[in-house]
């Protein structure tokens, strides 16, 4: 476990290293970036083999760093944190992929992912509240950048919206910890802000502080409009990452700083919480469901997804929370296929994102490999059992039922939501062409005159049998991360926010 | 008496050394440099003047803290010496990014001035007594007037100067008025019994007008809202190093000496002082104007300077908390805003010298034209933002959370700082703007060629942007001191 | 014997064989097809070698395969075959090979068609086979996607609305049904069929009235995919836009899994629930079947004229489990056991005469150049007699002629509700004689009468054509005249259902 700090360090070392090759040449900068994504994601998984599951953070580092601020250079992990490192090792590593064809200011362009990966690391590592925070901001201007630099459809607007909104999500949060800082007179480590005290009236404020921030990044309704403008904009390994990994980041400050230190607030806020992350996952839907871009629809499919895991967190009992958990994960992977196959297999050879005109073209047989990856990612992504999704999904609609069951039905119909607007999409995109009796009626028959497009390149194959693999695995066998998640969820620190039964 | 002055001589080495480094540069240039070429006579006297520097650093560290001494009109204690030592950094920073900027008519006495006001301003953090206080403020301003129209090529810097001249003056007389009430009312010249009246909420009619006197001099100072008219015409106006100067070095000085006056007196009984509520007014005043005016600018400068008025807005907070939080987080902040910013007009001064313009388009294309500008412009921009892992970032925090913590955040300074953090999401706007120039878009089709930085230059702003880094990373630094 | 795991062969052998598929797919069509139709005779071999080992008069369940998969999630890898499921499978065994020599001909990529069909077989066979709610539930999702892909490809004109309408109804109600498992894990934390059948089912556990809510759901899910009226709107188009091979799988056996669900689950897990709400349901039932007829009284197109009649048949299966559960305790005990013994057997019945009904028009499509409306067709029984003679056998065993497996099964049901419930056994005899009406017409306006304009001036039915019915027509002689060799198997079944079974 020890070794798990080493993946920022890594990281941030291999950013200078990819800025200064860049200089040299393209490709040397892809190849380094390449090594550090894999040395990264290699460190998580050697920390996973090794890894004792139990409840509590194990603590990977904690020295004195700002007395003066009460700030402590604190890293420690546990089960959920590990689940997380992974995930992020395997969507940077499939995102360097997916950047292979990167030829301006390649070097500056993995520097800056490389630093947002390691920002996230940072922030999944984290045990003091102020790091977290820290960690959190740092990852602020690559975002930018990454978006305003090598972006698409408006991409400046998407770029400055994306930031603000995060930002300002930051700024509540900084808001909360200090005013609990303040009143609880301790540093700013968790368990210490945790143990407290604080009136109620202060946990609810406090609460609200918190949790709206973190969730803003998460993408909770109504506050989400920043997600599907800026990730269409994004470069599709940024976007991969962004909905992948970085909306994450805001769900797990939400479980990591805002449940287990102001309980009081949980407990006053949570159908207010709950009601919007299901009106979260409805209006997503819908909204996907009559988009023409068809790189919106995987946007606003990654809001109705994140309103799933916002709604386990809002439930607050260890089945739901670990449903959350497994959902960040798996909806990591499959939002990374999803970006991966829309932006850089179809958009960066049609050039054209409109699902009217990819109607037109009998995708299915021109791009055979991303019309497959897309479908296996579709059923992932509309949960069907088998893949990642639906341990998750049936978890978080279990432990919602438990605690409100009107929740859970109206999560539900998210479910079917998303089959509609996935296999929409799908259809449109894929096989507009498909099935006509007017076509090819015999194989090897004269094709309708369209240019072939650019085959799969290895580096695309690569990254998306990384993802499917993945999502199967979870799928088949989602104990596996379920073993680390379900411990952590009985350290003291949860057992104080979490109540019902065990899954 | 000799003890008296021997010992006042150690405690102003430093600045003893700053003039003699102005007189040496004068007579040097003089005596040898009048017929050598512009270049070699510019280079010649900075490298006097970078020395003179160095020294008054050296000294500045070697007297160390001292305590009281002369009678009380110096106090040479942590603050005093923090800030010297930032002063006289900022300080061989401006003359480092000089030779950056657009090349002057008399670039010797520019120098001699830009040391002149380096005294002025390090004796600032000195000053314990109404009249060296007084005296030092002088000294430094006037020399400050003199820098901002040292650019005889355009008006502006002029225009600028004449603006700055007469509010200063202004400033000046409401200030001496003021101090004046003050020896009336105490009978003494220090800053204990001074600080001890403004203080007391209820003192009478004569030191709330005292107050008055006292806080718009500290307001125009540091550029406080409704106190700011001069600083965006200055910032424009006056040369690249001139406007540098005035925006670090100057305001750092400027937060010391008001700061020590007013918690002079110490907290009466407990209670809150009285001058807090009309501090916080002017904190809530310039946050609000400087943010959200800084929105409309398209010049840089004029920009930085409304960002300034923020920042003040932002660095009168930790003023009003240093009585419970210690002078730390205050000069912390201060210090490492100078240091961006002295960087940031570091970065126009050399863009300006190879011919663009103030505006933000003139900007464009930087990380192509100068990959080493852009990337220190990042740095710069991102501290002034707040990012953290750059200094600028944990300056802020450490004022805000003494402010939420000096009465939680419904008090005063609470909800200020709360307040403020609600504007740095505006601030961010406008700063990434100029980096989308600088780093995001391409270089204009016609001019825009590559800009050489030379090389005191180029070392003075990677100096600048690694410090930012090095305090970033390491806040203890400074913050251990207090 | 017992060391070998035959259910996951049955199961897995169709999987395996679509990876080899798309392995060898450069080896060509035929090779596509052969290897195809090997694959899907698996099923029938090994079901017939379950059957060897099968011991109807064992109670409980046989052949049991249980393995622990997610402890932490109390999921199982359990599967388990008992007399009804050992029907169905031998019915998958029989369709299948049959749906995959009727799409012989059939041009456009053979190797996907061959492996989509495999891993749908593959799935109905889990779905017919698996006791655990977790791997049940992926085998009857995961029967969706080859079944879109199959109807979207290869489908006729309307075939992009058909599949789509077919999956979002299909997602919808396993959405529900998702739901309602989700609260029955909730309280009870497993998902293990008999494990929750045992004491007399949820009611209790649940308590009113999350037990009604999760009752709705799950039976919202099984009641669009068998489908029982009115969740059926989708029916008519997919199984007319699908080719002929999967409307035969669709019919024979997708319809299957709806009604298996119903009393592998609804009826044990709810039975408290299903008997308040069987007088409704058995409406619905009925309504199905008469409406079902009504609608393929005046149909032109002859697929959806079949689709029609599906329709009504499973609703006979449903109407008779209604009833049994309508009536209760109450229910005298023969004429339960005749209603069950009815219902299970009309599920592999209609399997496999609707499945040759299909072949039929499938081979009339193929002569009338694309057409299949009814009055395109005219005097075959003078060009095809053969063809006329064995379709002739198909709709006689439909409609319930006696000597032909089709009377046995419906006389069962009819015996069994008149018992329980004779208002609706009266309504049943009105869609039974619809559905004579139906047929007739059908047979005549085809095979008799004057020549049509479309065609029928085509061959009689090649080899392959009659290898294709031949398996069907047998087995509708054999269960006519023997109908012991079914009823053996699931009469044990019946009776311990008749006797203590599953009771409000």
């Amino acid at each position: 476990m020890n070794l798990l700090p080493w993946t920022i360090y890594l990281t941030l070392g291999g950013a200078l290293l990819a800025l200064a090759a860049g200089a040299r040449s393209a490709a040397a900068a892809r190849w380094l970036a390449l090594a550090t994504a894999l040395a990264g994601w290699g460190v998580t998984l050697l920390a996973a083999a090794r890894f004792a599951p139990g409840p509590g953070l194990q603590t990977l580092v904690d020295v004195a760093w700002i007395p003066e601020l009460g700030v402590r250079y604190h890293l420690a992990a546990d089960g959920i944190s590990l689940t997380l490192v992974v995930l992020t090792g395997l969507a940077a590593t499939a995102g360097v992929l997916f950047s292979w064809n990167i030829t301006e200011r390649t070097g500056e362009y993995f520097a800056l992912y490389l630093l947002l990966i390691a920002g996230v690391y940072g922030v999944f590592l984290s045990a003091d509240a102020l790091l977290l925070f820290a960690f959190y901001e740092l990852a602020i201007a690559p975002k930018y950048f990454l978006i305003a630099i090598w972006g698409s459809t408006r991409r400046e607007y998407g770029a400055m919206k994306l930031v603000l909104y995060s930002f300002a999500g930051s700024a509540l949060v900084l808001a909360g910890l200090l005013w609990a800082h303040a009143a609880s007179g301790a540093g700013f480590d968790l368990a210490d802000l945790a143990a407290g005290p604080y009136t109620v009236g202060e946990q609810v404020g406090m609460f609200a502080l918190v949790f709206l921030g973190f969730a803003v990044l998460a993408g909770l309704f109504p506050f989400h409009t920043w997600a599907p403008t800026g990730h269409v904009a994004a470069p599709t390994a940024a976007s991969m990452l962004l909905a992948g990994v970085v909306m994450k980041l805001g769900a797990y400050g939400c479980l990591r700083v805002a449940l287990p230190l102001f309980p009081a607030g949980l407990a006053f806020w949570q159908p207010v919480i709950a009601w919007l992350a299901v009106a979260g996952i409805i209006y997503a839907g819908v909204i996907a469901l009559v988009q023409d871009d068809f790189k919106f629809v995987i946007g606003y499919s990654s809001v109705s997804h994140m309103g799933f895991v916002l709604l386990g967190l809002a439930a607050a009992n260890a089945g739901a929370v670990g449903g959350a958990v497994l959902q960040m994960f798996s909806h990591g992977v499959i939002a990374g296929l999803l970006f991966a196959v829309v932006g850089r297999m179809v958009y960066d050879r049609t050039h054209t994102r409109r699902l009217r005109d990819l109607r037109a073209l009998p995708l299915h047989r021109l791009l055979p490999f991303a019309a497959v990856t897309f479908v296996l990612a579709g059923l992932a992504s509309m949960g069907l059992p088998g893949f990642s999704g639906f341990p998750a999904e049936l978890l978080i609609l279990v432990g919602a039922w438990r605690t409100s069951p009107v929740w859970a039905l109206a999560a539900a119909a998210g479910v079917v939501l998303a089959a509609a607007f996935t296999l929409r999409a799908m259809q449109l995109a894929f096989f507009g062409r498909a099935g006509r009796l007017t076509d090819a009626v015999t194989s090897g028959a004269a094709r309708p005159a369209v240019a072939p497009y650019q085959p799969i390149t290895w580096p695309e194959r690569a990254g998306a049998l990384l993802l499917l693999g993945a999502t199967l695995l979870l799928g088949l066998r989602p104990d596996l991360l379920l073993n680390w998640i379900t411990p952590s969820l009985q350290s003291p620190l949860f057992q104080a926010v979490l109540k019902g039964g065990a899954p | 008496m000799n003890g008296g002055y021997a010992i006042l001589a150690r405690a102003l080495a430093p600045e003893a050394a700053l003039v003699a480094g102005a007189l040496a540069v004068l007579g040097v240039d003089l005596a040898w440099l009048k017929r050598h070429p512009a270049d070699a006579r510019r280079r010649a006297v900075a490298a006097v003047a970078a020395l003179a520097v160095v020294a008054a650093i050296g000294l500045a560290l070697a007297v160390g803290r001292i305590g009281s001494v002369a009678g009380g009109a110096l106090r040479l204690d942590t603050l005093a010496l923090a800030v010297r030592l930032g002063v006289l950094v900022l300080t061989l920073g401006a003359l480092g990014i000089t030779p950056g900027a657009p090349a002057l008519r008399h670039p010797v006495e520019y120098v001699a001035v830009m040391l002149f006001a380096a005294a002025g301003l390090a004796l600032m953090a000195a000053a314990d007594q109404l009249l060296s206080a007084f005296l030092a403020l002088e000294l430094a301003s006037l020399s400050l007037y003199v820098l901002t129209g040292f650019d005889k090529t355009r008006p502006e810097s002029a225009e600028a100067a004449l603006k700055y001249f007469l509010f200063g003056g202004m400033a000046a007389a409401f200030l001496l008025f003021g101090f004046s009430l003050l020896y009336g009312l105490t009978g003494s010249i220090g800053f204990a019994e001074a600080g001890a009246v403004l203080a007391a909420p209820h003192a009478g009619p004569l030191a709330a007008v005292a107050l008055v006197m006292v806080l718009v001099a500290f307001g125009f100072k540091i550029a406080a809202a409704p106190f700011h008219l001069w600083a965006p015409d200055v910032y424009q106006g006056a040369p690249a190093p001139s406007a540098a100067l005035i925006a670090s070095a100057s305001k750092l000085a400027g937060y010391a000496l008001f700061a020590r006056l007013l918690w002079a007196g110490g907290r009466p009984g407990g209670a809150s002082p009285g001058w807090l509520t009309v501090v916080a007014v002017l904190a809530g005043a310039s946050l609000l104007l400087g943010n959200l005016v800084a929105l409309a600018q398209s010049d840089v400068r004029r920009l930085l300077a409304y960002s300034a008025i923020a920042h003040a807005g932002a660095l009168l907070l930790g003023v009003m908390t240093a009585g419970r939080a210690g002078f730390g987080p205050l000069v912390y902040y201060a210090a490492t805003y100078g240091l961006a910013s002295l960087g940031a007009f570091g970065v126009l001064g050399a863009v300006a010298r190879a011919g663009g313009g103030g505006r933000r388009e003139d900007l464009a294309g930087l990380h192509r034209r100068s990959p080493l500008l852009a990337a220190c412009l990042a740095v710069f921009v991102l501290s002034l933002a707040g990012i953290p892992p750059l200094a600028g970032f944990w300056g802020k925090f450490a004022v805000f959370a003494a402010a939420l913590q000096f009465d939680g955040p419904t008090g005063p300074a609470g909800g200020l700082a709360l307040a403020a953090i609600a504007l740095t999401a505006v601030a961010l706007y406008y700063y990434l703007l100029i980096l989308k120039q600088a780093l995001v878009a391409g270089p204009p089709s016609g001019g825009g060629g590559r800009i050489a930085v030379p090389a005191p230059a180029a070392v003075a702003l990677v100096a600048a942007a690694g410090l930012l880094v090095l305090l970033g990373l390491f806040p203890s630094l400074v913050l251990g001191w207090f | 014997m017992s060391g070998f795991p035959w259910l996951s062969a049955i199961i897995f052998t169709p999987w395996a064989g679509a990876l080899l598929l798309a392995w060898l797919r450069r080896l060509g069509p035929a090779v596509s097809r052969w290897l195809a139709l090997a694959f899907s005779l698996s099923t029938l071999g090994l079901g017939l070698a379950a059957l060897a080992a099968f011991h109807p008069a064992e109670p409980g369940y046989q052949l049991v395969e249980r393995q622990q998969w997610m402890p932490a999630l109390h999921v199982e890898y359990h599967l388990g075959l008992d007399g009804m499921s050992l029907l169905l499978v031998l019915l998958t065994g029989l369709v299948a090979p049959a749906a995959l020599l009727a799409s012989w001909r059939q041009e456009r990529t053979p190797w996907l068609y061959g492996l989509l069909f495999l891993v749908l077989q593959g799935s109905a066979l889990g779905v017919f086979l698996a006791l655990n709610f977790f791997p049940w539930f992926i085998f009857w999702e995961l029967s969706l996607v080859p079944a879109y892909f199959l109807i979207r490809i290869w489908g006729g004109s309307g075939a992009a609305r058909a599949a789509y309408q077919f999956v979002i109804y299909t997602l919808g109600g396993s959405a529900f049904l998702l739901a309602g498992f989700a609260a029955i894990y909730a309280v009870t934390s497993t998902l293990d069929f008999p494990a929750l059948a045992a004491g007399g089912g949820l009611a209790a556990r649940l308590g009113h009235p999350w037990a009604t809510v999760a009752f709705l759901g799950v039976f919202l899910g099984l009641a669009v995919k068998v489908p029982l009226f009115p969740f059926h709107t989708w029916l008519p188009p997919a199984y007319a836009e699908a080719p002929t091979g999967v409307s035969m799988f669709l019919t024979g056996v997708m319809s299957k899994m709806g009604v298996y669900g119903f009393f592998r689950i609804l009826w044990p897990l709810f039975p408290a629930s299903l008997h308040a709400a069987a007088g409704t349901l058995a409406w619905l039932a009925l309504g199905g079947a008469v409406a079902g007829a009504l609608a393929a009284l005046v149909q032109e197109d002859l697929k959806r004229l079949l689709a029609y009649s599906s329709l009504s048949h499973v609703s006979f299966c449903l109407l008779a489990l209604f009833a049994v559960a309508g009536a209760g305790p109450a229910g005298a005990a023969v004429s339960v056991a005749a209603a069950l013994n009815g219902a299970v057997l009309q599920m592999f019945n209609h399997g496999v005469t609707a499945a040759a009904l299909f072949a039929c028009v499938g081979m009339l499509e193929a002569r009338g150049g694309g057409r299949r409306g009814l009055h395109d067709f005219g005097g075959l029984r003078a060009t095809a007699p053969v063809f006329a003679g064995l379709c002739g056998i198909a709709l006689f065993a439909s409609l319930g002629l006696p000597g032909l497996n089709g009377f046995i099964s419906e006389f069962l049901i009819l015996r069994g509700v008149f018992g329980l419930a004779p208002g609706f056994a009266a309504g049943a005899c009105l869609a039974l004689l619809l559905t004579a009406v139906f047929l007739l017409n059908f047979y005549q306006r085809v095979f008799h009468g004057p020549a049509g304009a479309g065609a029928g001036h085509g061959p009689d039915l090649s080899g392959r054509e009659r290898l294709t019915l031949a398996p069907a027509l047998l087995v509708m002689f054999l269960v006519g005249l023997v109908p012991q060799l079914a009823l053996g198997l699931i009469n044990p079944l019946v009776t311990a259902w008749a006797a203590g079974g599953p009771r409000p």
